[in-house]
């Protein structure tokens, strides 16, 4: 079975392929330039490199969230639009959870990976021995330490990685109350091969689950699937999970947009006449 | 199953809020045009919201893709190229469209067109018109662009004015919310003038100094804010359909005058329109009108390929097929792409 893992949540890009419990190839790249620009031609590469037929895949596992919301979607409409010209199943599996993998080794310690959400907070989630002991979501940092301190009382060890390290250091070094440690730097960045290889086991357990084999499902094509769950999912129904809701809807449900129409017309012109309206009165 | 000598192209299209797609045969004729459209969920905000749209165009993009190919009665293998909107548009929604179309092409080994989303606007005069063919001067009227240009060739735009400020589009935006009709402006403005006298208010018609073919609207539009602000001050109710009446026709006098001088001036017979606002029906008669008494060929797109679609984006890749200008992988969106600039080859 082969699966091409897609990642684009945060400043890395990367693909990889897996072929059963073979890592075949990974491309990352992790140097600012825009998804858009990278991610399609390094995984042109990847496979051609790798000498793997893109028809001889047999679904696309993508990290589908939390991060960028514009990174997400590049790698949503990436894998939809393979997806869809090569009729395969794409498989949603957690940024986070993903990240966690790259670290499914440490054995006893809390695995903590956190993301810079901006706006002061970090999207979070924790694992023990293999098993999720806190769900993804989006909060502040102070939020998860309480939690961790709460949870260890002091015994036992903490690991942090991804991109929230940097940004909260500090924060975690006078704030949490047992012992913890960092990442190293390669096992902090968000990898394809972690997403193709937590994919390929969540679409094993849909095939079992569903009395499918792979050749089943290739023969049937997606249209021909009624079984897709929010693991497994029909390339036109895949989104990211982005957690967060857009900022307008979050105001306009908090009743915050009291003249709708000029809100967003300021968010489409970045309020620039409204600032050099104020610079002139001060 | 299709004729070899035929070029069939599927174009894509997410540049703003509507996502679409469309299966066209040689540049001209439509097998299929769909268009799934935001706009219902963008008015409560009282316009478009790009981050909404962003994700709108994820959710809906390969159930549009499909349906086109399904109702032109075709697969990925009929196909000679895949257009898509490169820009300029919300980049974020660009991005879905881009990313997209880069992938299927790669996918099905289809050669992949980047196109500038305005020449789009302008191509589908080519569905409505069979026999349009350049040289003709064109007046491209959108809610992000005004431009005067001539069109040399498929694929050669001279321009010869723009506005020097507000789009029309956006002028119209702007006064339909002072006046509370709310958002889009256009239509809203276009029906309310339709039972108001177009001389009952003198707004005044802007003109840019030593350039005769170029726009501006910033001062009509605080002609017509003005006019709202003492006529509330006095206590004065206002009529709405003669003042949206007023103001449609200082536009369109700006519009129209310097779109037939620019044919004449360059004698050229034939004046076409395109963009959102070439939808608006006192413009598209003050067009007709206008040519009609100088003996010119007026042409505009068929009110559904005014508005944003993906039939006019397949229509413009056509052209860049048969010159062979084909995008790579690492095709970008290109949010603020002016006309003329040429994107990915």
């Amino acid at each position: 079975m082969k699966i091409l893992g897609i990642e684009s949540s945060a400043h890395v890009a990367s693909a990889a392929v897996i072929e059963d419990e073979v890592l075949r190839a990974e491309f990352t790249i992790n140097n600012g330039m825009t998804h858009s620009e990278t991610l399609m031609p390094m995984l042109a590469d990847m496979l051609r490199l790798s000498g793997t037929d893109k028809e001889s895949l047999d679904a696309i596992a993508v990290s589908a969230g939390p991060g960028s919301f514009t990174g997400l979607r590049i790698g949503a409409a990436t894998a939809k639009g393979l997806a869809l010209g090569l009729d395969l199943p794409i498989i949603s599996v957690s940024t986070l959870e993903s990240l966690a993998f790259n670290l499914c080794n440490a054995e006893g310690a809390v695995v903590c990976p956190i993301m810079d959400a901006r706006r002061g907070q970090v999207y979070r989630a924790a694992f023990q021995n293999g098993i999720r002991v806190l769900q993804d979501g989006a909060g502040s940092m102070d939020e998860l330490i309480d939690w961790l301190n709460e949870r260890l009382s002091g015994n036992g060890e903490v690991i942090f990685l991804g991109d929230g390290v940097p940004v909260y250091r500090k924060l975690i070094s006078e704030r949490l109350e047992g012992s913890y440690v960092f990442a190293t730097a390669e096992n902090c960045l968000q990898r394809a091969a972690s997403t193709a290889q937590l994919g390929m086991w969540a679409y094993r357990r849909w095939l079992i689950e569903n009395e499918l084999t792979p050749e089943k499902v290739r023969s049937a094509g997606t249209e021909g699937i009624d079984c897709f769950d929010e693991h497994v999912m029909s390339p036109d129904d895949f989104v990211p999970v982005y957690i967060r809701k857009p900022q307008a809807q979050r105001e306009l449900e908090a009743g915050l947009l009291e003249d709708p129409g000029m809100h967003s017309l300021k968010k489409l012109r970045g309020e620039k006449r409204d600032r050099r309206h104020d610079a002139g009165k001060t | 199953m299709k004729d070899d000598k035929e070029v069939i192209i599927l174009g894509i299209e997410s540049s703003c809020d509507e996502t679409a797609a469309s299966v066209v045969k040689d540049g001209r004729e439509v097998l299929s045009n769909i268009i799934s459209s935001q706009i219902d969920i963008h008015t409560v905000y009282g316009g478009v919201v790009p981050e909404i749209a962003s994700r709108l165009h994820c959710e809906n993009i390969n159930g549009v893709i499909k349906l086109a190919l399904r109702e032109a009665g075709l697969g990925f293998d009929d196909l000679d190229a895949i257009a898509v909107t490169a820009g300029p548009g919300l980049v974020g929604a660009l991005l879905i469209g881009v990313s997209e179309a880069k992938a299927l092409a790669y996918a099905v080994n289809k050669p992949l067109i980047a196109v500038h989303h305005i020449e789009g606007h302008v191509a589908a005069n080519y569905i409505s018109h069979r026999e349009l063919e350049p040289p003709y001067v064109c007046l491209i009227v959108s809610g992000g662009h005004t431009h005067l240009c001539i069109v040399k060739d498929y694929s050669d735009y001279e321009i010869i004015g723009r506005s020097m400020d507000d789009a029309a589009g956006e002028a119209y935006d702007k006064v339909a919310r002072a006046v509370g009709l709310g958002y889009p402006g256009g239509p809203k403005i276009d029906m309310a003038a339709k039972e108001g006298d177009p001389h009952a208010i003198a707004f005044p018609i802007g003109e840019v100094r030593d350039r005769p073919y170029d726009f501006t609207f910033s001062g009509l539009k605080s002609a017509v804010l003005n006019h709202i602000n003492k006529a509330r001050m006095k206590g004065e109710e206002i009529n709405v359909p003669d003042l949206a009446a007023s103001f449609q026709e200082a536009v369109i006098r700006q519009l129209v005058d310097r779109t037939v001088a620019c044919a004449e001036a360059h004698g050229i017979r034939q004046v076409a329109m395109a963009g959102g606002v070439s939808a608006n029906t006192a413009l598209r008669a003050a067009l007709s009108e206008a040519c009609e008494e100088r003996g010119m060929k007026c042409y505009y797109p068929e009110p559904i390929y005014c508005t944003d679609n993906a039939a006019m984006i397949a229509a413009a890749g056509y052209h860049q097929f048969k010159e062979g200008r084909f995008a790579d992988l690492s095709l970008n969106a290109s949010p603020d792409l002016k006309l003329g600039m040429r994107i990915g080859g």
